[in-house]
């Protein structure tokens, strides 16, 4: 271990999540129900139809949609205004209002352009969902570099998703945790910055997870080096 | 009966662990599950499992069963006929029955549990008995509600609305209420006797057990003999099929203790197929788990062809045994099978002819169906993540209208 790694004052305790889906019990059949229903919805309802693709798959292909792009393509055939949906880039956007403006607006702006309203077939209806999260301390905490590093590698994906893609939603904004922590505690500012240039939805959470791990030890053997 | 260890090769270490990090916080938590029958149907085989398993988690998980009578069960087949379908009714002497027979539970119904957990509608009403705030009442629903008989809906909504809240299976059943809706799909065990994995010996020796020939493929629907079931289009899909493929079918049946109507759907289905040889009935015991088993395994196609479903657990089982599935359109179907992919969903009885016989004729189309079914189903459809989920509803109880909770 190099003598020179930094030590934590305070350590990085990794969380889980969970969450647990609600239904509203309301639902569209065409885009002035999808539209009239998201410019009121909670953000939690915002949260869900534009993060849960993201969980669900994340074990899969990188996949950057959300409910909204998937239902108007799919369900309306719709796909040019699904395609426009779908390039919305989720986590660009530090608050979830900022989020939902740029759904409506781009629902808005193609309903004014196309003057056809579809509507999906029955039984095909956009169902408006919401979830309570739970955040759930876990076993590993770390005080530096290796012990950061070796909890990266044990920790479940659930962590690794509350850590990287739900804290560009809290303060500090458009920063992940591992980020800032290594920023702030650590003063490995220039790691921390290529942490949080990562491309996330170039990855999956597993090769995020990868890539990080790659970094880390990229930066390990720099402090060896230069003990040496 | 298999303990949470024995699920590790099936679901990986980080969800056993997940699932006993969220137990620590419900220790000594008490929770009463209530249902209308003990065995038969997919409610009991999910506590069956479900209670014991909350129970080494540290919960102090108790099952009960309300009693009634055969009116009583008469009324709360119509009930549930009615809440799954607006063109079915009720008696009018049904909700007087069901009252009366629900007061006569209370005095042998302990409800006095920190969770008391009802499942389905024939135990709904018990809510009345709830004097104050001193627990949490769960309504479980595994019907499909989504057009319901507006009368019987009627009669349900104010009890529903007492309980802190209710869960179903699939987004389509939510309904406009005053209290929390949850999603929380069923699911199966892939350690128990209906899904475990068994070798050819056993496959073949309860085949031969029960006499049923494997000399031509084996078309099956395992499902009770009841109308929403379509046991009679299910017949009429083969017909349409059979001069084009050469196989059996094999409609295999039981019945549970609160379906009156099961012996007369089963002389129907007799009926209608007495003079054809390539078809054959089953009607097994509640408790033939393993008979199940050993038969989806050796059956070519699955058939699970609704009329309405809750979710159609049944289909989960023969996607978990990589068994090419056509199945209807209904209820939790779709959430199980995405068409072409993961299998095949169809709408009428000659889709569904017309699916038996391509199946048939492509084994290497139906094998990839299955394979990517099996997988569809361990990533949502597993006992564990059903576990996980009632864990997260318990806990949100403490937390009403939070919607982060840093535990």
């Amino acid at each position: 271990m190099p003598s020179l790694m930094p030590r934590a004052a305070e350590p990085f305790r990794f969380f889980t999540r969970s969450c647990l889906t609600l239904m509203t019990g309301r639902k569209a059949k065409d885009l002035n129900e999808l539209v009239d229903y998201l410019k009121t919805a909670s953000e939690p309802v915002i949260y869900q139809h534009t993060h849960r693709f993201l969980r669900q798959h994340q074990y899969l292909v990188p996949e950057p949609s959300n409910d909204f792009a998937y239902w108007t393509t799919h369900m309306l055939q719709d796909e040019r205004l699904g395609e426009r949906l779908a390039a919305i880039d989720t986590v660009r956007f530090h608050s979830l209002n900022d989020l939902r403006r740029a759904l409506v607006s781009t629902i808005e702006q193609h309903l004014g352009k196309d003057g056809i309203l579809r509507q999906a077939p029955e039984g095909k209806e956009f169902h408006f969902m919401s979830a309570v999260q739970f955040s759930v301390p876990i076993q590993y905490q770390a005080h530096d570099l290796v012990e950061f590093r070796d909890c990266l590698s044990k920790v479940g994906i659930a962590s690794l998703y509350l850590h990287i893609f739900e804290a560009m939603l809290r303060p500090p904004l458009g920063t992940n945790d591992f980020s800032h922590w290594l920023d702030t505690s650590l003063h490995e500012t220039e790691l921390a910055g290529r942490m949080a240039g990562l491309d996330l939805y170039s990855h999956t959470l597993e090769e995020l997870r990868a890539t990080m791990i790659g970094f880390i030890e990229g930066r390990l053997q720099e402090l060896s080096h230069a003990e040496a | 009966m298999p303990k949470l260890e024995a699920y590790r090769d099936v679901v990986g270490a980080q969800t056993l662990e997940e699932l006993r990090t969220l137990a620590r916080y419900l220790e000594g938590k008490s929770v009463l599950h209530v249902n209308s029958t003990a065995v038969g149907g997919g409610v009991a085989e999910i506590l069956n499992r479900m209670v014991p398993l909350l129970c080494e988690l540290g919960l102090v998980a108790t099952w009960d069963v309300i009693k009634g009578g055969e009116a009583f069960y008469a009324a709360t087949k119509r009930f549930h006929n009615a809440l799954h379908d607006d063109a079915q009714e009720a008696m009018p002497e049904d909700y007087q029955v069901y009252e009366e027979t629900i007061e006569q539970n209370f005095a042998r119904l302990r409800l006095d549990a920190q969770i008391v957990f009802i499942h389905d509608p024939q135990p709904a009403a018990l809510v009345k008995k709830r004097r104050d705030s001193n627990n949490h009442w769960i309504w479980r629903c595994h019907i499909d509600v989504s057009r319901p008989h507006p009368q019987v809906w009627d009669f349900f909504k104010p009890y529903v609305e007492r309980y802190d809240a209710c869960v179903f299976s699939a987004p389509a059943f939510a309904r406009q209420l005053s209290i929390p809706q949850v999603l929380i799909s069923p699911s199966i065990d892939p350690l128990s006797d209906k899904n475990r994995e068994l070798d050819r010996t056993e496959v073949t020796a309860v085949l031969d057990r029960l006499g049923i020939p494997t000399d031509k493929p084996l078309v099956t629907q395992v499902s009770r003999f009841d109308r929403l079931k379509d046991p009679l289009g299910v017949i009429e899909a083969f017909q349409m099929a059979k001069p084009y493929v050469n196989a059996r079918l094999l409609l295999v049946g039981g019945s549970a203790d609160d379906d009156p109507e099961g012996a007369q759907v089963l002389a129907e289905v007799r009926e209608l197929a007495q003079d054809d040889p390539d078809i054959l009935i089953l009607s097994l015991p509640p408790t033939s788990h393993v008979e199940i088993n050993a038969i989806q395994r050796a059956s070519s196609v699955i058939l699970q062809k609704s009329l309405r479903e809750g979710f159609g657990l049944t289909v989960a089982e023969a996607l978990w045994k990589g068994k090419p599935v056509i199945a209807s359109a209904v209820g939790g179907i779709p959430l199980q099978i995405t068409h072409q992919h993961s299998g095949i969903l169809v709408h009428s009885i000659d889709g569904a002819a017309y699916w038996i016989r391509q199946l048939l004729r492509d084994p290497e189309y139906a094998r990839r169906l299955g394979e990517n079914g099996r997988e569809h189903i361990r990533q949502n459809f597993l006992l564990t993540r059903h576990l996980r989920d009632y864990l997260l509803l318990f806990l949100s109880l403490d937390h009403p209208g939070e919607d982060w909770i840093h535990l």
